[in-house]
């Protein structure tokens, strides 16, 4: 039995492809095997771990969860969209270098789609916004302090980027880490702040 | 974990969606999928054919009922969970809506999945078909012979069984406001942020009326009267009526505990609703 093919339109970070395939190709496989972009990272395949997030007309979806056929009606943007347009690294991609955000790796496209469009929503969480902001990805490395740091040094980033005068004072339980979480942090990383 | 094979069809209108489905009795209803594709990839359904419903106009809608028809708010099939939470009316008409919406899973599910899916879907382990029955709201499902409104009393039939005909298809969900002088509450407990409640229950005090909905405690959503029990007596007058379940998220005697202590809880925050105003 031959399986019935679809030909679909797929608008990815900009760019336009057209790709057959069968309706039941998970989106987040058409963007890796038919389209070679690998960056977007499959884990757990029934939405749970948040590795395959991306933005579908700018807000976070699970990949895995969607068909490529429902897909053709939506502008995508995977994480190689997310660099600057000279190529360099976006905020979010920097503040994850600069704030230790990654160790494998495995899980870092999903986050860094989701903050960055968490961002957009809420371009000054407070520390409890940032963690809500990524409650629903999952990282095995268990890295999360970071990650919040990393959320929080995105939105200063973002912001500076952004024309917003830069010496913002950090509010309560943004920038800094309450101080309970602090020794923490310092102690799980060695990297301190 | 990919889907077994299935035909596609993804009509513009409503008529043909409906003809899509006619004479196909394993197929499925796609609308935001963040149930029914993790079905499909794990294989527990391998439908013949998915009528994919996301490119109908006109259902993505969510509008404040009165003036002649019975006070609420109407959901159409395609507005998202996040669009529902972030109505400024539905807070305002029926603040129980929101204040579950804000367990459904995680921001990236709701920014996909749909309450009516959710709430046809039938899953017990969901807060929405629990919100649902409560209120004593409705679904409107259209198929061949036309217009019909399913009350959520006779809605769920069993495990992820809904009365909507496999020809059919929801088209909206109707809550029912809330009364000036009542109140809600919602809470749930789960093992992690987001995921399926171990036991969630929903609260809804008009006058001397006391009742609370519970999900992930029976197979079906179920709602039980708590009208004229004492305050200190809500857990047990609630275990009463009820037989949590075992299973491998937690015992029956764990169930049973959570069922006391959360029906307390919501069966007071809704008194503070009623007392106070939102």
């Amino acid at each position: 039995m031959s399986e019935e093919l679809h030909d679909v339109r797929l608008t990815v970070n900009g760019t336009t492809h057209e790709v057959r395939v069968p309706a039941r190709r998970l989106l987040s496989d058409a963007l890796r095997h038919d389209l070679g972009l690998t960056g977007t990272h499959v884990g757990c395949e029934h939405g749970v771990c948040g590795a395959c997030t991306i933005l579908v007309d700018g807000a976070p979806m699970r990949s895995c969860l969607m068909f490529a056929v429902s897909a053709a009606y939506h502008e995508l943007t995977t994480v190689e969209g997310l660099a600057n347009d000279d190529g360099s690294l976006g905020p979010v991609q920097q503040a994850f270098m600069d704030c230790h955000g990654l160790q494998c790796g495995f899980c870092t496209p999903g986050f860094l789609t989701t903050i960055t469009a968490g961002l957009r929503q809420n371009p000054h969480p407070t520390h409890d916004e940032a963690r809500d902001m990524i409650a629903g990805n999952l990282c095995r490395c268990t890295g999360y302090q970071n990650i919040v740091k990393a959320v929080e040094r995105a939105a200063e980033l973002a912001g500076t980027a952004a024309g917003e005068s830069p010496p913002e004072p950090p509010r309560p339980g943004s920038a800094q880490l309450p101080s309970e979480d602090r020794d923490e942090d310092t102690a799980s990383t060695g990297l301190g702040a | 974990m990919k889907p077994a094979p299935f035909d596609y069809r993804r009509p513009g209108t409503l008529s043909e969606a409906i003809a899509a489905l006619a004479g196909e009795p394993d197929a499925k209803v796609l609308a935001g999928g963040q149930s029914l594709v993790p079905l499909l990839s794990m294989r527990l359904a391998a439908p013949s054919l998915l009528v994919d419903i996301n490119g109908l106009p006109g259902l993505d809608t969510i509008e404040v009922t009165g003036e002649g028809d019975e006070p609420g708010v109407r959901v159409g099939a395609l507005a998202r969970h996040a669009a529902v939470l972030a109505s400024d009316d539905v807070r305002r008409v029926q603040p129980l809506v929101p204040l579950a919406l804000a367990d459904v899973a995680h921001a990236t599910i709701r920014n996909r999945g749909t309450t009516v899916g959710s709430i046809v879907h039938a899953d017990a382990a969901a807060e929405m078909p629990v919100v649902l029955t409560l209120l004593g709201g409705s679904v409107e499902v259209e198929g061949p012979s036309g217009r019909r409104t399913i009350p959520a009393d006779e809605l769920y039939v069993g495990p992820l069984e809904s009365s909507v005909g496999h020809d059919e298809i929801a088209v909206a969900a109707f809550f029912p406001a809330l009364r000036p002088g009542a109140g809600v509450g919602f809470e749930e407990i789960a093992r992690r942020h987001g995921d399926y409640a171990l036991v969630g229950a929903a609260a809804l005090v008009e006058g001397e009326s006391v009742r609370v909905g519970f999900l992930s405690v029976s197979d079906v959503p179920t709602v039980v009267d708590l009208s004229g029990v004492a305050d200190d007596e809500l857990g047990d007058a609630a275990l009463a009526q009820l037989e949590p379940m075992d299973d491998i998220h937690a015992t029956a005697a764990y169930r049973s505990q959570l069922v006391r202590v959360l029906t307390t809880r919501v069966v007071r925050s809704a008194q503070e609703m009623a007392r106070e105003g939102m």
